[in-house]
């Protein structure tokens, strides 16, 4: 067990964790918000992070023995922690700056289509973005420009919106059986592709949809049918003969009509359990799923725009403590004291 | 039980001899009558004749189309969301292939649709709008005798290809400039975007 404080919280944890899994542990058990953002690290997947720099942070005491300060921010994904360690986050301004500094050179080649891209309002990058104050763009040169492809039937690749965090490729690698789509070339010409365009057809690939932590792999049955705000996430199952996928979804609905169906994804955005895509793509009637109930969506998000959910649990607590009021009031009172003029 | 402290007693008192004659009472009014025949009306004849309103007015909403006359919107949703009143309805679709010269982007409004009645003329969705698309105008709305007749659809918002609605008065110099900036992708149209690929390519 290592013992380490991130942002001067102190959390007891076992060899090995990495600190941005500690920072998460203690968002989880304490309801704090210091964690790191990620957008190449999916804890879902194998050997994923160490692309995107966006979890650096500060390490001002590498460990109880040897209390040096790390001499460069660190990825947090990638990095272990020690006996003693002292992680800054969110209370370092410099490690602050050196992270707006990473999301700009992002977003040096993305594209900021946002008011066409499928992905607006559910991107973690368009988040980041605005978390960093980094909403406009400096960047006056010729950004790389590709043509949309489609991969498949079911999906489009827009390469522009890249920002190569390998997290689909490794999809494909532990979660699809043959993996035909990896990133070729190198350095500012790397793309991800497929071997000469060939169509990835797999029961489980699109699952690369919902690891894109930006619009560049879309739904192809979604494509422009509505903004995600416009749409009211349900959580739904059905039974899947599919033997490692448990049918447990969400899907995005526009009235009765079922536009899209995605898997449920956890407060970190990543997905709580992969589906297959029978019930991803065929599956697109309100017939062919029994409804759980209507999606958490966190009230920061532009997707909780005008939808009016109400808490059942609170309501129902509050609806109890007004009774318990009026019983109390006609107790103390007497018969006739509910007359509504005296209350 | 007193809801306030500014109630009156109504007193039925018998009426005086001259008060029963109501002669001096119909005078007066008479008197207040006539006097409005010689003032100056407080109503104008519409439409014949029509006040003088700002610039700035925020009346009836135009889709503006770019100088090749593509629709700018994109149908983002921004508007609708941004819109207080939840007046404004949209639908897309994909552009196809020679549709370049109806539409400006990818993606574009097949349905758009603003609640005239809903609608407060407050302009959060022009303040929304990320493609210059939609903008208020200093046009009144006319009234409808029909629900469904104020409920704006694309046939009355966009504007009309042959006569487009000047709306350069209501921008400041410095946006005026801005649009003059050929090296932003924001004001660049589909053609310009072509222009560039193809002196990239030579």
């Amino acid at each position: 067990m290592a013992k380490v404080t991130i942002d001067d919280i102190t959390i007891e944890v076992p060899d090995g964790t990495t600190i941005l899994q500690a920072a998460r542990m203690i968002d989880e058990q304490q309801g704090t918000n210091i964690a790191p953002p990620a957008m190449c690290y999916y804890s879902k997947l194998k050997t994923t992070g160490g692309y995107c720099r966006t979890c650096i942070v500060k390490v001002e005491q590498g460990s109880e023995k040897d209390p040096r300060p790390m001499p460069k921010p660190v990825p947090s994904c990638r990095t272990t922690v020690m006996d003693g360690m002292v992680v800054r986050n969110n209370t370092s301004a410099d490690l602050l700056e050196a992270r707006a500094g990473v999301v700009e050179f992002l977003l040096i080649n993305h594209p900021l289509d946002c008011p066409i891209c499928d992905q607006a309002g559910e991107c973690h990058l368009q988040d980041l973005g605005y978390e960093n104050g980094k909403e406009a763009t400096r960047y006056e040169f010729q950004r790389r420009e590709f043509e949309p492809i489609d991969i498949g039937d079911k999906i489009k690749l827009h390469m522009n919106r890249c920002i190569l965090c390998y997290r689909c490729v490794k999809t494909c690698e532990q979660i699809t059986d043959g993996r035909v789509h990896g990133v070729i070339n190198r350095g500012d010409h790397a793309e991800i592709s497929t071997y000469i365009e060939k169509a990835i057809d797999n029961d489980f690939s699109g699952n690369v949809i919902d690891v894109c932590p930006v619009g560049a792999l879309t739904d192809k049955t979604f494509r422009f049918k509505s903004r995600v705000w416009f749409t009211k996430p349900v959580d739904a199952h059905r039974d899947c003969k599919h033997e490692k996928c448990n049918g447990k979804v969400r899907l995005w609905m526009k009235g009765d009509d079922v536009l899209r169906v995605t898997a449920r994804k956890d407060r970190w955005g990543e997905v709580e359990e992969f589906i297959c895509n029978e019930c991803r793509f065929d599956k697109k009637y309100v017939a062919d799923w029994v409804i759980d109930g209507p999606s958490k969506v966190s009230h920061n998000s532009v997707i909780s725009q005008n939808h009016y959910a109400t808490d059942l649990k609170k309501m129902r607590l509050s609806l109890q403590s007004e009774v318990e009021l009026l019983k109390h009031k006609k107790a103390t009172l007497g018969q006739g004291s509910l007359d509504p003029n005296n209350i | 039980m007193n809801l306030t402290d500014r109630k009156k007693v109504v007193v039925k008192k018998e009426m005086t001899l001259v008060e029963k004659l109501y002669i001096p009472a119909i005078t007066n009014g008479m008197v207040i009558t006539l006097k409005h025949f010689f003032k100056k009306g407080a109503t104008v004849r519409y439409p014949e004749v029509k006040r003088d309103i700002a610039g700035t007015y925020r009346g009836q909403h135009v889709l503006k189309r770019d100088e090749n006359g593509a629709e700018r919107c994109t149908a983002c949703g921004l508007c609708a969301v941004a819109c207080p009143a939840e007046a404004i309805t949209m639908e897309s679709a994909e552009r196809k292939k020679g549709e370049e010269n109806l539409y400006r982007e990818e993606k574009y409004a097949t349905i758009y649709e603003i609640n005239m009645l809903r609608c407060i003329f407050c302009g959060l969705c022009e303040e929304a709008c990320p493609k210059e698309a939609i903008f208020l105008t200093d046009r009144i709305v006319p009234v409808s005798g029909n629900r469904k007749g104020m409920v704006y659809g694309k046939d009355k918002l966009v504007e009309d290809i042959n006569h487009p609605i000047d709306l350069s008065y209501r921008q400041t110099k410095a946006v005026a400039e801005f649009k003059k900036d050929k090296t932003k992708a924001h004001n660049q149209t589909w053609k310009d975007k072509q222009n560039l690929i193809k002196e990239k390519n030579h």
